[in-house]
């Protein structure tokens, strides 16, 4: 079992790392991130079913963090929307250089 | 006293000055919400927030004082925790006292604004205190989120809000790596405990195995995103030059010193038994940072992308003590983060004071002639140049700072001669941007079109002054309290002689 799960974990933080690098609306990125925690959050239960319950617990602190993030993260895109009326980073390229 | 960290009672006291900074912020974050927005309620939460963190500094002090200590448990209670902390609530110090004025200039009323700071700090406080792995994650997002905010913070620029974004979607984007890390790590060791992890690391002969091999690497990406290690540098010039100038400066000098600060102690106390296995990339990324930074610093317009490239020069010099982890360096990055921090916020100062409202007057070409209408504010300047470049005397501490990483990097066991000598190369090409900026404020005659320069506030006055009589002053003395260190060895002063300080020697040996 073990095996199997960290396998699909892997398979799954790859598709959200694709997905970073590759995508460029700001929400779908923010969907691939976490998708990249959730596969980190299976392969911490994964591991709990061999060392106790230390690994459970530190997905429900993944989890409250993640939403603390998404708060902060959709506010700050709602910010930028309402500046460029868009939330694709081809569009935002103010700071370069 | 050495505290018991499996008893309750006990793991809040010695969690108590972190405890005494949070709750003091959500009782201010009250307070500010209570009276409407204005210039003078900002003011008072400001003062009121500096007023929380002298307190905490306070605290901190009887701590030391006590000598304590504690048995293995979840967080540290040693030196290197509390010469941290001290690192960051000066930083946080200095942060507001710049806000204050610049939130005024800028037409920033939020009084909150001091608050988030107060709470990003508590965070690096937690971080600075992490002996588990999932407090060190908690104390990177409690940290980040609120930095998030901070980024921005100013609405009405279009540039703060892009800057904020690309900060959080790669923060984002690196807690991800590094908890990854984390499972792997707890994955081929069974524990998140750092002690536990460094024991059980030695004990089974870990070092080739593959699980534990990603998890370092999975863990050192993670980290190299926090501290804008190059290659993972891309968001950091954005970041800073889109973001308000004072939460700059706390980026730059607090939230890199906190996430380098959980980053050594993580290396020291988890991986130290298994050098082979990350000795490498280490290496290599230390190496990559400095010529990086340093060269693309040099064609720099823009005095804040400057100091961006400036500082992730210095994550790279920094991380030269990471890859000697030996005790001296313990004591040489800790005295670097204090000389870094003091230059950083400096220089900040100097651009909050010369700034004009709307993100204007921040090129370098700005500064010509500064010597003929701003003597004071021009002389500041270039000592904090000269401290970021190392060069003797008049840059003060910032010259003892890179000797003792040098020091500590040909002293250690296994001497890191060729990354001293790439230390000191690249020193030499950041002399290159460091002082073209003072060539342009004393030898350049001021522009006829030139705006005049603002009046200064007094908050502003007093950072800039009291960071260039600190450095100048550390300058003069870190030989003399070597010296008597040397002689008298049952004091350790705290800040002045970090270098006497041997954090992961208390931690295996407590008093």
């Amino acid at each position: 079992m073990l095996a199997e799960s960290l396998a699909l974990s892997a398979v799954l933080f790859t598709i959200g790392v694709i997905g970073v690098l590759t995508r460029r609306n700001a929400i779908i990125i923010f969907m691939c991130v976490e998708l990249m925690l959730n596969a980190v959050n299976l392969t911490f239960i994964a591991f709990s079913r061999y060392y106790g319950a230390a690994g459970q617990v530190f997905v429900v602190f993944v989890m409250t963090v993640a939403a603390a993030e998404a708060a902060v993260g959709l506010a700050i895109i709602i910010s930028i929307f309402r500046h460029r009326q868009s939330v694709n980073l081809q569009n935002i390229n103010l700071l370069r250089g | 006293m050495t505290f018991d960290l499996s008893v309750p009672s006990q793991l809040m006291a010695a969690f108590a000055p972190d405890m005494l900074l949070m709750g003091g912020a959500m009782i201010l974050l009250l307070w500010a919400a209570w009276r409407p927005e204005s210039e003078a309620h900002q003011r008072s939460v400001g003062v009121a927030s500096i007023v929380l963190c002298v307190t905490v500094i306070i605290a901190i002090a009887f701590y030391i004082a006590r000598g304590d200590s504690s048995l293995p448990g979840i967080i540290a209670v040693d030196n290197f925790r509390w010469t941290a902390d001290i690192v960051f609530l000066i930083a946080t110090i200095g942060t507001i006292a710049l806000s204050m004025d610049y939130n005024a200039k800028e037409g920033i009323t939020a009084g909150e604004s001091h608050v988030l700071l107060l709470l990003a700090t508590s965070g690096m406080m937690t971080l600075a205190a992490a002996r588990d792995l999932m407090i060190v994650f908690l104390g990177i997002e409690i940290m980040s989120v609120a930095v998030y905010v901070l980024a921005g913070l100013n609405r009405r620029s279009e540039k703060s809000a892009e800057g904020a974004l690309k900060y959080f979607l790669l923060g984002a984007f690196s807690t991800a790596f590094l908890l990854y890390g984390i499972a792997l790590v707890y994955g081929a060791t069974g524990t998140t405990n750092l002690t536990l992890i460094g024991t059980r690391v030695a004990q089974v002969g870990l070092s080739s195995n593959a699980m534990l091999v990603v998890g370092i690497a999975m863990l050192i990406i993670g980290f190299g995103f926090k501290v804008a290690l190059a290659p993972f540098h891309m968001w950091a010039p954005d970041v800073y030059e889109g973001a308000p100038t004072p939460i700059t400066a706390y980026m730059a000098a607090a939230v890199k010193a906190a996430a380098f600060a959980a980053f050594m102690r993580v290396w020291l106390e988890a991986f130290s038994g298994v050098t082979s296995s990350w000795h490498g990339p280490i290496w290599w990324l230390a190496v990559a940072t400095m010529v990086v930074g340093n060269l693309i610093a040099l064609s720099q317009k823009n005095i804040k992308r400057m100091l961006a490239y400036s500082s992730i020069a210095h994550a790279g010099y920094i991380l030269v003590t990471i890859a000697t982890s030996t005790t001296a360096s313990t004591g040489a990055f800790m005295f670097y983060l204090i000389a870094y921090t003091l230059a950083t916020f400096g220089a900040f100062g100097v651009i909050v004071a010369l700034e004009r409202d709307g993100a204007s007057q921040l090129n370098i070409e700005d500064y010509a002639g500064l010597w003929t209408v701003r003597p004071w504010l021009a002389s500041a300047m270039a000592v904090f140049m000269l401290a970021l470049l190392g060069f003797p005397i008049f840059g003060g501490i910032g010259f003892f700072a890179k000797y003792w990483i040098i020091q500590s990097a040909l002293q250690a066991p296994v001497p890191q001669t060729k990354l001293a000598i790439i230390l000191v190369l690249t020193s030499v090409v950041s002399a290159g941007y460091y002082l073209y900026v003072v060539m342009v404020m004393f030898m350049r005659p001021r522009k006829e079109d030139a705006l005049p320069f603002l009046r200064t506030g007094g908050w502003t006055k007093f950072v800039i002054g009291a960071a260039a009589i600190l450095i100048l002053i550390l300058g003069v003395l870190p030989n003399s309290v070597v010296r008597w260190t040397q002689r008298s060895n049952n004091v350790v002063p705290v800040a002045a002689a970090t270098p006497q300080i041997t954090a992961v020697s208390n931690v295996s040996n407590p008093r």
